[in-house]
């Protein structure tokens, strides 16, 4: 029979410490969110209803709801990734179906890895400098999709590239050997095999841009601004807009007496429609990883 | 005898052209994009360089950038400030990110890793404003109740909440580290009787060291350039947290208020007059961001490229 030794008792010992240990340390990631999430929607509770989320703000921000900041927000989504999706995919397409591997390929690489890294407020810097002043945009909803466009970017050329890489080089060959150039096989084989992964990276997007604050500040946001109700069509792309992120900001610095849950409840309207989305996204990606038939 | 080849006509021809040619224009925008960055930037900041001295402006504290008299244009305290602020975040933040990355990549089961990578990116995906705003409201009262001072919008507070931010990119860059360390070396350790703790201590943390050290860097990146939370959580007072007035050490820095060189962009830009001294300043800090942050994902990216090659 085998009895257990002193010493691997001890080693038995240490083998749950770490395990604790490390389990305890990932569970400290688990804790802030639920208890975040739940206690910014318990504060806010009082106040979330249609008629919070299709209402201007009214009498500087104390009454009525966010509607002119909710569509903001959807208008600086939109334009943003109508502007970065395209770009995005096809700098994926480049990166992974034309270049080779040389040094000019590594330096748009590390073009993409620093794109990435910039901090928001220096691409908010930029969009005043660029499509602000120099483009003379002036300050409106184009200027700022297009600094937040710019920002997306590098997240989705990389996750596009992720999504061509998957596609089996196999695939390819066998187009090309039936005659079809480069972009015919890309368009017929390449991208509808890799579309939903492509999807998956631009929906993750929408939520990164809708919480994005510092980039559009000084490029188009405003600190109110009153628009038609009901009216989806209510700014255009030359005005001024509100924007969720931006109205939290404004809401719990410089607006006072505002009902105590006001600020919560345009918290939990942003990181609601950004966990909603990601949840999604996260969803379809599971969906399409049991689907995958290669 | 040769097979018939249906001849591509010229139209096809051209639009297949047309389209490589807009593939490879998009396939530069990164390049180019960094470089209008840093040229439009560096454009609006660029006038006040002869006036500035360069020694005053990066090593002196002072920042009193609305003086009617005499305006002075250190930034010293304010980089003091970010990194006291991303230090500390990073205190905190390494020992939970890299030992989630250990517990997922190495002690959990595979229903309990898809749940906490879910997790970990919606943690990832909470709004910077929306952190400020609980640094404002939940974490400020905390600080205040559990540390027994006065103010809770201070370094600790920034700090906790960027350590928050920063820690899932720890952990996915991280649990890649681990990953790449081939499977033999586990079974070697495995096979000569070692506990797991001993092969995370002994194997992967010195073999998979770079890339771990990579997903450290890549953190920093992210808290130094940081904004809305740190403008929101820190108290925004000009404020070297070191030191006190009489020139001691402040052990007690960790709740003492700073100012970071991002939230100062962000407060101040849109108070000052286009074209004013005051204003290419803020530009030539976002020069000062730009170029720090450029740094250190270079230096991960090569680090990262280096392991690959191996």
């Amino acid at each position: 029979m085998f009895t257990e030794t002193p010493f691997i008792r001890k080693k038995r010992r240490h083998e749950l410490l770490a395990k604790c240990i490390f389990g305890s340390m990932a569970l400290a990631m688990v804790i802030p969110l639920v208890l975040i999430v739940g206690y910014l929607f318990f504060k806010a509770w009082p106040l979330l209803s249609w008629e919070f989320l299709s209402t201007n703000p009214a009498s500087g921000m104390r009454k009525g709801g966010i509607w002119s900041a909710l569509l903001g927000t959807i208008y600086l989504v939109t334009f943003s990734l109508l502007i970065a999706a395209p770009i995005g995919v096809l700098a994926a397409v480049y990166l992974n179906e034309y270049s080779r591997e040389n040094w000019f390929t590594r330096i748009i690489n590390l073009a993409v890895v620093n794109l990435a890294g910039v901090p928001s407020i220096v691409h908010a810097l930029f969009g005043l400098g660029a499509f602000v002043l120099f483009a003379g945009m002036g300050r409106s909803i184009i200027a700022a999709s297009l600094t937040l466009a710019i920002m997306t970017l590098p997240v989705i050329i990389a996750s596009t590239k992720e999504a061509l890489a998957s596609v089996p080089l196999s695939f390819r060959e066998a187009c090309w050997n039936v005659g079809a150039t480069r972009w015919q096989t890309i368009r017929r084989i390449v991208l509808p095999n890799s579309i939903s992964g492509i999807l998956t990276g631009v929906i993750l997007q929408v939520s990164r841009t809708a919480g994005e604050t510092a980039p559009i500040m000084f490029t188009g946001a405003v600190f109110y601004r009153k628009i038609a109700e009901g009216d989806l069509f209510a700014y255009s792309l030359k005005d001024q807009c509100m924007a969720l992120s931006m109205h939290l900001y404004t809401v719990t610095t410089q607006v006072t007496n505002a009902p105590e849950a006001l600020p919560y409840a345009i918290a939990v309207v942003l990181l609601g429609a950004v966990l909603l989305v990601n949840a999604t996204a996260i969803v379809f990606r599971l969906i399409l990883r049991s689907r995958k038939k290669w | 005898m040769s097979p018939k080849r249906p001849r591509r006509r010229s139209f096809e021809i051209a639009s297949e052209k047309g389209i490589e040619f807009l593939i490879r224009l998009c396939g530069i925008s990164a390049i180019v994009f960094v470089f209008a960055i840093f040229f439009f930037v560096f454009r609006e900041g660029a006038p006040v360089l002869a006036k500035l001295n360069w020694q005053e402006f990066l090593f002196t504290p002072y920042w009193y950038p609305t003086s009617l008299g005499n305006p002075r244009y250190g930034v010293g305290a304010l980089i003091i400030g970010t990194f006291s602020v991303t230090v500390l975040a990073m205190v905190i933040a390494v020992p939970f990110g890299l030992g989630a990355a250990i517990f997922v990549s190495e002690f959990c089961g595979q229903k309990t890793k898809e749940a906490l990578k879910i997790t970990i990116e919606l943690l990832a995906a909470i709004p910077s404003v929306v952190w400020g705003f609980i640094g404002l409201t939940v974490m400020n009262v905390v600080i205040q109740k559990v540390f027994n001072v006065q103010i809770g919008l201070n370094v600790l507070n920034a700090a906790i909440l960027l350590a928050l931010m920063s820690v899932p990119i720890m952990v996915s860059i991280g649990e890649d580290a681990l990953k790449a360390v081939p499977d033999s070396y586990r079974e070697a350790a495995l096979a000569l009787g070692a506990t797991r703790w001993q092969l995370v201590r002994r194997v992967l943390l010195p073999a998979a060291k770079n890339g771990l050290l990579a997903a450290v860097l890549l953190g920093v990146g992210r808290a130094v350039g940081e904004t809305m939370a740190v403008l929101m959580a820190t108290g925004h007072s000009v404020n070297n947290p070191f030191f006190k007035a009489d020139g001691a050490f402040n052990l007690g820095w960790m709740f003492e208020s700073c100012r970071t060189l991002t939230a100062t962009i962000a407060a101040e830009l849109g108070e000052t007059a286009h074209g004013s001294d005051h204003y290419r300043v803020l530009f030539l800090i976002g020069i000062l961001l730009f170029t720090i942050t450029f740094v250190v994902n270079l230096t991960a990216d090569l680090i990262v490229k280096g392991i690959r090659k191996q």
